[in-house]
């Protein structure tokens, strides 16, 4: 009486099995609506010893400065956090002195504008969000500090196998590079709204902002020649680094420590071998 | 100190000697994790993950005391105070890193210790209290993790908080008032924030008193062990210290390693983009999803629609969302009573043919119920995380105490010694 009723739980419970083996599809699916699967890029901070290209880094400053900066704002970077990305102490201060902060009150109890100083932060487009969104059709542009960590599934992984992501999962810079390059003219019937453009990797495809990069826009001053996916490479290598800035030194650490913990573990598994070596 | 050891070298020390007639700290010590200890000899390493999540506990309230120091529970600071200490903080992303994947391994290890108590039967008589301490401890570690979630005040935080606090509110009478009194006021906003911050340095140290008791009851009976047989002698035992002193050691270095490597080479793993985004009342993100570890209890609660099966017995009496928030605690306080759920004699699901495939099935279904938990709640999603949840419930009420009474258990040796003398399998 016993076998044959487990024999029909368990055809019940791999017919479960089954079935959220098949679910999976469903995914990829979903995915399809939202937009194609961004391209997985090449990045040099990827993998266990990865490091931001320094020339690219600073090609993609630029290209913020002169291109983003216009509409998006950089709250959690101050001006000498460039040190990082290889400028000099000098190019630091020269960088930050070309804008002007509120500063105060004085001893007259005045406020006064200066120049930036390293310990400043990038300025603001905007004077505050309601400003920026009344600037942009109702919605500000978003803070681009930690973009790359708080798009797609976040910042830079070395692993790839998910459960929550069974058909895989794109890191935010492979997101933002897509998107940036990602603009083309609505399919036929496509019904595009007032001031939006269509993005083929965008959530809905309408985003409200313009294509933001055109051949030649910013001229690199170490002769790379600008091209849209250029600059777009550029830009999503700084805008990595400014999610991720400790990305080097934890790296760095981690190999220290990962190769340490395996010489430790591999005394005490021997040191184990040995004082279990008497028990039968 | 100990009964087993005349006197041992260290012990005749004239100062260890002058404490130890005061306060006999030393013998204390000896039989907590010494070798006065006896622990059965043929514990394998599903036996490590208690010391694990004991590691884990201390990793958590270490990096979380520092990360105190720094953090600003406001709603208009928060999120850019914990950015500050991954960016100007010396070391500050290392110890905030710890603390973010510490409670993802903290849970790893907690759920390998729980599914290992599950298959060797380590909660039946007289390890009973043992196992409900453990219980509790697990439900205070999901409100200690809850709360800590909300505290970078991201969207994840914010839309988090918001949800399952609202839950609350479908409890007949008291809800509101209760919604009203999680938050502070009448919407999640900068009290709640503070609550939970309290709340969530508080109740670490309410686990570690709990862990304190868990050992406590451990320790009367000592471990159970693979087999599942009761200890008979000396010879089915050896000294905790130092065998299985170092067993932890490297149970605890290859931890570390696995750990770290997350720490250091996919700090975000386990998290959410979304909650790196500053917290927006008015913008809901379009998937809200709890941390993992919530994954299986979330899946439950969700599945609970009008059209479950699980819910018409009681949809006279109740709204499917309550019912839902029923089952979710359910789910979990239900596992206190598994000692008399379960009605085999036998412990070990190594003499167990038949509880054994059902152990698996049952994991299995857990597994499946985290899938769940993450997708959208649409499509085939809902229909196998209802088939899921029943599952769950299944194997609790129906499955456990009928196995008991049907299986028919192989014979079970005479003592550890004999097993590990003639193996059973």
């Amino acid at each position: 009486m016993m076998k044959p009723t487990i024999k029909t739980a368990f055809a019940a419970v791999l017919t479960a099995a089954a079935v959220s083996v098949a679910a999976l599809a469903p995914t990829t699916a979903q995915a399809a609506a939202a937009g194609p699967k961004p391209e997985v890029q090449d990045w040099t901070f990827k993998g266990l010893f990865g490091t931001f290209d320094r020339a690219s880094v600073q090609r993609g400053y630029q290209v913020y400065k002169e291109v983003c900066a216009a509409c998006h704002s950089l709250n959690l970077i101050k001006f000498r956090n460039l040190a990082d990305i290889g400028y000099s102490e000098a190019q630091v201060k020269a960088l930050a002195a070309e804008y002007e902060i509120e500063d105060g009150p004085n001893d007259d109890g005045e406020m006064f504008m200066r120049k930036r100083t390293p310990s400043d932060p990038m300025p603001s487009p905007f004077p505050n969000a309601k400003a920026a969104a009344a600037a942009n059709g109702g919605k500000a542009p978003p803070d681009l500090s930690l973009i790359t960590k708080a798009r797609a599934q976040g910042g830079d992984s070395v692993i790839k196998v998910s459960m929550k992501h069974p058909g895989g999962f794109t890191i935010g810079a492979d997101y933002v590079y897509a998107l940036l390059t990602g603009y083309e003219e609505a399919p036929d019937g496509f019904e595009m709204p007032p001031g939006g453009s269509y993005n083929k990797y965008f959530p809905g495809h309408v985003i409200a902002m313009a294509p933001p990069l055109v051949e030649e826009g910013v001229e690199f001053s170490d002769g790379t020649k600008a091209t849209v996916s250029q600059m777009a490479h550029d830009v999503t290598m700084f805008l990595a680094w400014t999610a991720e800035p400790e990305l080097e030194a934890r790296k760095r650490l981690g190999v220290k420590v990962m190769l340490f913990l395996l010489a430790l573990t591999g005394m005490l598994y021997a040191l184990k071998r040995k004082i279990w070596s008497d028990i039968h | 100190m100990s009964e087993q050891q005349p006197t041992s070298k260290f012990m005749q020390n004239g100062v260890v000697k002058w404490i130890e007639h005061r306060m006999p700290i030393f013998s204390f010590i000896d039989h907590s994790v010494g070798s006065g200890y006896p622990a059965p000899k043929n514990l394998n390493y599903w036996w490590n993950f208690g010391s694990l999540a004991g590691l884990a506990l201390i990793i958590m309230i270490v990096s979380g005391i520092v990360l105190v120091m720094h953090y600003t529970p406001h709603t208009t600071l928060a999120f850019n105070s914990v950015e500050r200490i991954m960016r100007d903080v010396n070391g500050g992303w290392l110890i905030r890193y710890l603390h973010m994947n510490g409670a993802s391994f903290f849970f790893i290890a907690v759920y390998i210790h729980i599914f290992r108590g599950l298959y060797f039967g380590s909660y039946k008589y007289p390890r009973e209290l043992l196992w409900i301490i453990g219980v509790l401890i697990l439900l205070a570690m999901m409100a200690t993790a809850f709360m800590g979630y909300v505290l970078p005040w991201g969207q994840m935080s914010y839309w988090g908080a918001t949800v399952i606090t609202n839950l609350f509110s479908a409890i007949p009478v008291v809800g509101e008032s209760l919604v009203t009194l999680l938050w502070g006021g009448f919407v999640v906003d900068n009290p709640t924030l503070n609550r939970f911050f309290s709340l969530h340095y508080l109740l670490p140290f309410v686990i570690l008193g709990l862990v304190i008791m868990h050992i406590w009851a451990l320790h009367t009976f000592g471990s159970n062990n693979p087999t599942g047989v009761d200890v008979k002698g000396p010879q089915d035992t050896i000294p905790f210290h130092p065998y299985f002193t170092i067993k932890d050691l490297y149970g605890m270095g290859v931890f570390m390693l696995i750990f770290l490597f997350f720490v250091f080479f996919a700090p975000n793993y386990f998290g959410e983009a979304d909650n790196y985004i500053p917290a927006d009342s008015l913008a809901t993100p379009p998937h809200i999803v709890p941390e993992w570890y919530f994954l299986p209890s979330y899946a439950i609660l969700r599945a609970f629609t009008n059209e479950f099966i699980l819910y018409w017995p009681v949809s006279w009496l109740m709204t499917a969302k309550l019912a839902g928030v029923i089952a979710m605690f359910g789910s979990i306080i239900l596992l206190a009573l598994i000692p008399w759920l379960d009605t085999s004699k036998v412990r070990s699901a190594r003499y167990r043919p038949v509880y054994k495939w059902f152990f698996w099935i049952f994991v299995l279904d857990w597994i499946v119920l985290g899938m769940v938990g993450a997708h959208p709640a649409e499509g085939i999603w809902v229909v196998l995380g209802q088939v899921a949840t029943t599952y769950y419930f299944a194997h609790l009420l129906v499955i456990l105490p009928i196995l008991g009474v049907l299986e028919r258990p192989l014979a079970t040796p005479e003592s550890i010694s004999a097993s590990v003398t003639q193996p059973a399998e």
